[in-house]
């Protein structure tokens, strides 16, 4: 890989457990744990676990919308963690988030919401209206759209708004927190295209947040999956798909609902695991996944495995790949 | 499909009025629930499948909505015919309901068990088979094992933040059986949750609906759910039945035009196709199209399409409504 454009290293974050009657600290939600990867430019990389993996906090903390514990997210070299590079950091990365309906202020015409981030970066109000119509034009909407509001568009049509109003400062990196799961298939597949085009002509790197693996797996070019606030697996999407090594991938592999036999027999021949991810305020000792993980041996109570490298940039970290359990 | 159906919808048509402007919303569907089966209507947003459960269960608001024509018959009883009352009878007894979200579907200031607690108390009321507190609290452990909860007594001195989204799924699952109903309907059942609990919740479903021999309704927006899940699929678009079979036949022979773009919506786990979303969207309910409601949007559409399509049979048990079905499957 050439310079990363974006790497983030030892990135931690814990949130404080209160209680008593003064509200006394008693302990810590580790929601992530020393979570380190490398973007190139140009990469789509997916972030994939269930609720409360991490996946959203990690994204707050690379648009500084939460403060990180430990860490550093560097952005071509400069740390975005510290308050001085705040301005940098609004430049150079945008978030489209899940929900359309909530993220656009309904009191706005789709003009006046695309031209928040446009004012608050100084241009000019005679140059406003044709920088509208052209970010309108870049998410293929009619430019008489900015004078509706959001109530009269499709869920489909405000999360292209979104994606304009993403696009306004012209960022290098998108974070795509679930874009897609409030949308239907046939809507999900264009908004889709359209990312997948706007990132190949303007050159831009995403982070894809998503619990939907098969859309990871068209969309993707690099996937990283979290349980319980540690990156467990990371690799190129087809390595990842098609050798899953975790325990955790290959049941979460395993879960997919499919439509056809053909896709039945790629999905790795697991069980899928039972009950459901542990608070992460209360973390198993040693790998967190070995209460839920058919495989566990002793050493998994114990220690938490280190990464094995599996080659091409894939690695996951499980004890039965660094020692074959007995 | 035999036997007489325990639940059968023939040609239902509802319209909503608001200010004085109809809306023709359903449109002739027809559907059969067998006991034992797992059957599942599935549409994307604002195709009507939620229009058809309520009125199912009866709990459609009447006005907006006039059901203009049609037949909904329930263990041998038009329940069309009935009284308000009748049918209330009905709900929450014979035919139950299971709600989509498990997060926002329990009152946050009642236990699990005072909640299940008053939900059956109302139950055996109408029923007219009074049973105590012990007894209630009986039942309400014993449901509580049938979905799988592990320490059903703990569980339901529980509050629901105590609970994840998993066991809240479950808890709303057990409510809808307390009275030992004889069909389920279960509104996108798991969807709001990881798939590591989805595929748990589908696999409580599916052994409901084989050891206690419910008929299940499964009204959902996703696909890999019903081919995994569903014995038999209903296709809605646009307050129409599309197409309807066995949900293999469905996903190996495709027939309708609309069932076949949707299925090449879906992302594939494969990754080499490339998968496209359907130009256009749904009709405007107040002005459909006359014929097919699809033909707007279908490459297939001609004059024909004009004419309400007939219910075509290709092949054992698999029906699609589409006057171009010879062409679509080639």
């Amino acid at each position: 890989m050439s310079a990363p454009l974006l790497e983030v290293v030892g990135l931690s974050k814990g949130f404080p457990i209160r209680g008593g009657l003064f509200g006394a600290v008693r302990g810590e939600v580790k929601a992530v744990n020393d979570v380190n990867f490398k973007l190139a430019k140009g990469e789509v990389f997916g972030l994939a676990g269930e609720s409360g993996s991490g996946k959203s906090t990690i994204a707050r903390m690379i648009l500084g919308l939460t403060e990180l514990s430990a860490g550093a997210i560097l952005f071509e070299g400069v740390d975005l963690s510290l308050n001085a590079n705040a301005a940098a950091r609004g430049r150079a990365v945008q978030m489209v988030f899940q929900n359309p309906g909530s993220s656009l202020n309904p009191r706005r015409s789709i003009g006046q919401s695309i031209a928040v981030p446009l004012v608050a970066r100084g241009l000019r109000a005679a140059e406003m209206g044709t920088r509208i119509t052209r970010l309108l034009d870049m998410v293929q909407l009619p430019s008489a759209f900015r004078d509706r509001y959001p109530h009269e568009l499709s869920g489909g049509q405000k999360q292209r708004v979104a994606i304009a109003r993403a696009l306004a400062v012209e960022p290098r990196l998108i974070v795509l927190d679930e874009p897609t799961s409030a949308l239907d298939v046939s809507v999900q597949a264009k908004i889709i295209e359209l990312l997948m085009e706007l990132g190949g002509s303007l050159g831009l790197t995403y982070i894809f947040i998503s619990h939907d693996l098969s859309l990871m797996r068209n969309f993707a070019s690099r996937i990283g999956i979290l349980y319980l606030g540690r990156l467990v697996e990371i690799g190129a999407t087809r390595a990842l798909f098609e050798t899953p090594a975790h325990p955790y991938t290959q049941s979460l592999l395993a879960a997919i609902p499919v439509i056809s036999a053909a896709e039945e027999a790629l999905k790795p021949k697991v069980d899928v695991v039972e009950g459901e991810i542990p608070s992460p305020a209360n973390q198993p000792p040693g790998c967190a996944f070995h209460t839920r993980c058919p495989r566990a041996f002793a050493p998994c109570a114990r220690t938490m495995p280190a990464f094995t490298d599996l080659g091409e940039g894939h690695s996951a970290r499980c004890h039965l790949l660094s020692s074959p359990a007995p | 499909m035999s036997d007489a159906p325990l639940l059968s919808v023939r040609d239902l048509s509802v319209d909503f009025t608001r200010y004085g402007r109809a809306s023709h919303v359903l449109r002739d569907v027809s559907l059969d629930v067998p006991a034992r089966r797992h059957v599942a209507l599935v549409g994307e947003s604002g195709c009507g499948k939620s229009v058809t459960m309520r009125a199912i269960m009866g709990i459609l608001a009447t006005p907006p909505a006039r059901i203009t024509s049609g037949q909904i018959v329930f263990d041998d009883q038009d329940l069309l015919a009935m009284t308000g009352r009748q049918r209330e009878a009905l709900r929450g007894t014979a035919m139950s309901m299971v709600f989509q979200d498990p997060m926002t579907s329990l009152n946050p200031v009642f236990t699990i068990g005072d909640q299940m607690g008053t939900i059956l108390k109302y139950a055996d009321r109408r029923l007219g088979r009074p049973r105590g507190g012990a007894g209630r609290r009986a039942r309400i452990h014993e449901v509580l094992g049938q979905v799988r909860m592990p320490d059903p007594e703990r569980i339901a001195r529980s509050y629901p933040i105590m609970l994840s989204g998993g066991m809240r799924q479950r808890v709303l699952i057990a409510m809808a059986l307390l009275s030992e109903p004889r069909l389920l309907i279960a509104d996108e059942p798991g969807t709001a949750l990881d798939v590591t609990t989805q595929a748990q919740i589908l696999k409580l479903l599916k052994d409901l609906v084989e050891d206690r021999g419910l008929a299940l309704l499964m009204i959902t927006h996703n696909l890999g759910v019903v081919r995994e899940a569903a014995d038999y699929v209903y296709v809605m678009y646009a307050g129409s039945v599309v197409e309807h079979a066995p949900a293999a036949e469905l996903f190996a022979n495709p027939s309708h035009p609309y069932t076949r773009a949707l299925i090449d919506c879906v992302p594939k786990l494969s990754g080499d196709t490339t998968f496209r979303g359907i130009d256009g969207s749904l009709p405007d309910y107040a002005a459909p199209p006359p014929g097919c409601r699809f033909a707007p949007r279908c490459a297939l559409a001609g004059a024909d399409c004009q004419q309400p399509p007939p219910d075509r049979k290709v092949g054992a048990d698999h029906f699609a409504a589409c006057w171009r079905v010879a062409e679509a499957a080639s």
